[in-house]
């Protein structure tokens, strides 16, 4: 039997591996258990007290605010994003908080403000407020963010920032008026790395594109890479520039591009894309020089939520998604849901539809919100951002989730994902807030 | 040992030595992924026979009369009802989508049956098997307790995060209790006096007053090495004496003993891996746990509160429940 040791961080317990019978891997761990030491721990009762106090007719107003971006067609048209996207994941969450208000004689609404291309965020901030919205979840380009944050600062409103994935909203540019439901690119990097150093893949092969989201995603590679033992043996940036998606010529040419511009890497266990801009991630499975496994933007990916993720009672959260939105969960449906559910989780434990009272118990390590990830999640304090188990999955079927065991960390292991507090470069941690 | 001798054997044992600790027991076990019910004899902690059933068995219990065994096949959105004599499936009660846990009346009819995917409380009347009635409660519901007197249901249900007091002459709710986060487990003690409430995500176990809807305290659990996050509570049993009380802690692999009096833990018992639900025999004298990663039971002797064996059984065990006689 081991003992974890506390207050060492990253340190990997290698798998014993062994074979039983062919193709079968059993792979197994020492985990710590002790036994046998009673102890206790009893708890306030203030917390979950009946809910007949709760004063008749609160209201709580959930604003959702949509700035629509151009995007490229994805090259897969499995991927091509659902016009609803996030708000159907916030409006079932809605469903969630209003079964549950119905019990506590709270109601909750929910105002969608769709932003056209060009249009006036901060106006459609303005009015969503107005109304009388003061949480609001924004889907917005990480620039419009920051701008909507800062039009409302000196106001009683709450942002949940349900999209962006960029590191640096929750660490030089955080606001103490934004709470991230959305993982940043750091936790995607680190789950994505904990995985594959966990399976002894730890030489990679990376192959990145040119555009300001790749560089982005390759920095959080190599922040992963220096964290968790990982080995970049080369990097190889993808020039090519791609005319249209899909031509009729087809994909015969993609088939030699692809293996050329593989070939002769010095040896690696995987590829690891950082591609965010889809140029060329998806052609790479199957099509790589050497045999190896595509992980990153493309292949093998970290994310907040997949369609086929039944663990934990998710198979319950996906039935009642389909029903109600006839098509996938995905990850932004997921991150608007979540966001409405911590909401509504607040207003329920507070037994308040008060601004003041909510937004404290959300920040509070008193948040229990179950998010169909195997444990509770709660924001993180000193940047805002939610601390959540991520999944590791391909197309069809998630692989693992991470952290993975053996990633060790003082506190909590989950915070082995994303940039921890001491390392944080948000002024709210060093102020506390 | 041929099915009808055993029934004799056990008829005998039954009327010879009423509360004997070797007084031979039926254990049924289901496997959620196997598709299949484990059949265990309480004396030998042999397995005596494995049978197919629907998909995704999870909740099981037995008829009052002890004849029927009523088993939950979430994926088949039934539950299916096994002859105990013949170990045959006999029929299929109207469950209602998705049913997970399930209670029956004292007297034996009707079967309460909590549809995780709906919302809603199935009432079945059984030997008719007819939906009487549909109660909406909260999101996914999933634990059901019956108060001894049979007067009052209670649901808990897991993003609501409630346990809702439902009366049985009205089938309405009447009251709902705000308990941790993700309740899945909800059981009362035989003196009626207190409701066991088990919080998955919360990580606590709520003892609440079913008189005043009251949470007399909320039990925490600390396991020096395990990470709390791992502690998650499921199933949860209390001796019929009421003095003890237990709880499967989930993956952190261990069943906590609670003082049932003093509402203290005790002891943390090391048993397989995942453990979800537990039973224990009429007698009180051994406790059988659902082990769903470790594909196992372990079996603990109440008197001496040590774990004295594990049994092979399926693919991801998870419902239990023990023959009267």
């Amino acid at each position: 039997m081991q003992e974890l040791e506390h207050g060492q961080s990253f340190l990997i317990r290698r798998p014993y591996t062994f074979k039983l019978g062919p193709l079968v891997l059993l792979i197994g761990y020492s985990l710590a258990f002790l036994s046998q030491i009673p102890s206790l721990l009893a708890l306030s009762d203030s917390e979950a007290s009946s809910s007949r106090a709760i004063e008749e007719g609160a209201v709580v107003s959930i604003g959702y605010l949509k700035q629509e971006v151009k995007r490229l067609i994805p090259l897969s048209r499995l991927n091509v994003e659902p016009g609803d996207l996030g708000i159907a994941g916030a409006e079932i969450a809605l469903k969630d908080n209003n079964t549950t208000g119905k019990f506590t004689k709270q109601a909750f609404t929910l105002d969608v403000e769709r932003v056209p291309i060009g249009a006036d965020a901060i106006e459609a901030l303005r009015k969503l407020v107005e109304k009388g919205n003061h949480f609001v979840l924004v889907d917005a380009p990480a620039e419009t963010l920051l701008r909507l944050a800062d039009s409302v600062k000196d106001k009683d409103v709450l942002l949940f920032n349900v999209s962006a994935p960029e590191v640096r909203l929750r660490q030089e540019d955080c606001r103490a008026n934004v709470l991230h439901t959305a993982p940043d690119r750091a936790m995607l990097a680190d789950a994505l790395a904990q995985y594959l150093v966990w399976k002894q893949w730890q030489r990679w092969l990376v192959l990145k594109g040119v555009h300001p989201e790749d560089l982005a995603y390759l920095d959080a590679l190599h922040r992963a890479v220096r964290r968790f033992g990982a080995t970049i043996v080369e990097e190889r940036e993808y020039k090519e520039t791609p005319g249209a998606r899909r031509s009729d010529t087809g994909q015969q040419q993609i088939q030699l591009q692809m293996p050329v511009f593989t070939q002769g890497a010095p040896t690696h266990d995987v590829v690891v894309v950082a591609d965010e801009a889809e140029i060329f991630g998806p052609y790479l499975p199957y099509r790589t020089w050497d045999p190896r496994p595509v992980a990153g933007t493309a292949g093998l990916k970290a994310m907040s939520w997949h369609p086929a993720h039944e663990q934990w009672g998710a198979t319950q959260m996906q039935n009642r998604f389909q029903r109600f939105a006839n098509r996938f969960m995905l990850p932004l449906d997921y991150q608007a849901w979540i966001a409405v559910r911590a909401i509504g989780e607040a207003a329920s434990r507070t037994q308040s539809s008060e601004f003041a009272s909510i937004a404290k118990h959300l920040r509070s390590d008193k948040l229990e919100l179950a998010a169909f990830k195997g444990q509770k999640v709660t924001f993180r304090p000193w940047d805002g951002q939610l601390r959540q188990p991520l999944l590791v999955a391909g197309p069809e079927l998630p692989v693992s989730m991470s952290p993975q065991q053996g990633f060790l960390h003082e506190y909590a292991e989950v915070d082995t994902l994303g940039i921890d507090q001491p390392e944080s470069k948000c002024e709210l941690a060093r102020e506390g807030k | 040992m041929s099915v009808h001798k055993f029934q004799i054997v056990i008829a005998m044992l039954g009327s010879i030595s009423i509360a004997s600790p070797s007084a031979a027991y039926t254990v049924y076990v289901s496997n959620e992924k196997g598709n299949s019910l484990t059949v265990i004899d309480s004396t030998t902690l042999e397995v005596l026979e494995t049978i197919q059933v629907g998909q995704r068995p999870r909740g099981i219990m037995l008829t009052r009369d002890g004849k029927q065994l009523l088993i939950c096949a979430s994926d088949d959105n039934t539950v299916q009802l096994l002859d105990v004599s013949t170990r045959d499936l006999v029929g299929d009660l109207p469950s209602g989508p998705d049913p997970e846990l399930l209670n029956i009346h004292p007297l034996g009819s009707p079967v309460y049956i909590a549809n995780e995917d709906d919302n809603l409380l199935t009432i079945v009347d059984l030997p008719e098997r007819e939906v009487l009635a549909e109660v909406e409660v909260g999101v996914e519901p999933e634990g059901v307790g019956v108060s001894p007197d049979g007067k009052v249901v209670v649901v808990t249900s897991e993003t609501t995060n409630m346990a809702h007091f439902i009366d049985t002459e009205t089938n309405t709710i009447f009251d709902n209790v705000l308990v941790g986060s993700r309740p899945r487990f909800a059981e009362f003690t035989t003196d009626g006096t207190q409701l066991w409430v088990t919080a998955e995500v919360g990580g606590t176990v709520a003892v609440i007053d079913p008189k005043t809807r009251e949470i007399i305290k909320t039990i925490g659990f600390e396991i020096p090495g395990i990470q709390p996050e791992y502690i998650q509570p499921v199933g949860v049993r209390v001796t019929k004496d009421g003095t003890k009380a237990f709880v499967a802690l989930g993956p952190a692999n261990h069943v906590a003993v609670i003082d049932a009096k003093k509402l203290e833990v005790e002891k943390y018992l090391l048993v397989g891996k995942r453990v979800w639900q537990l039973a224990f025999t009429p007698d009180d004298g051994l406790l059988f746990t659902t082990n769903g990663n470790s594909n196992d039971v372990s079996v603990i002797d109440v008197a001496s509160l040590k774990v004295v064996k594990s049994i092979p059984v399926g693919y991801a065990p998870w419902g239990v429940t023990v023959s009267q006689d």
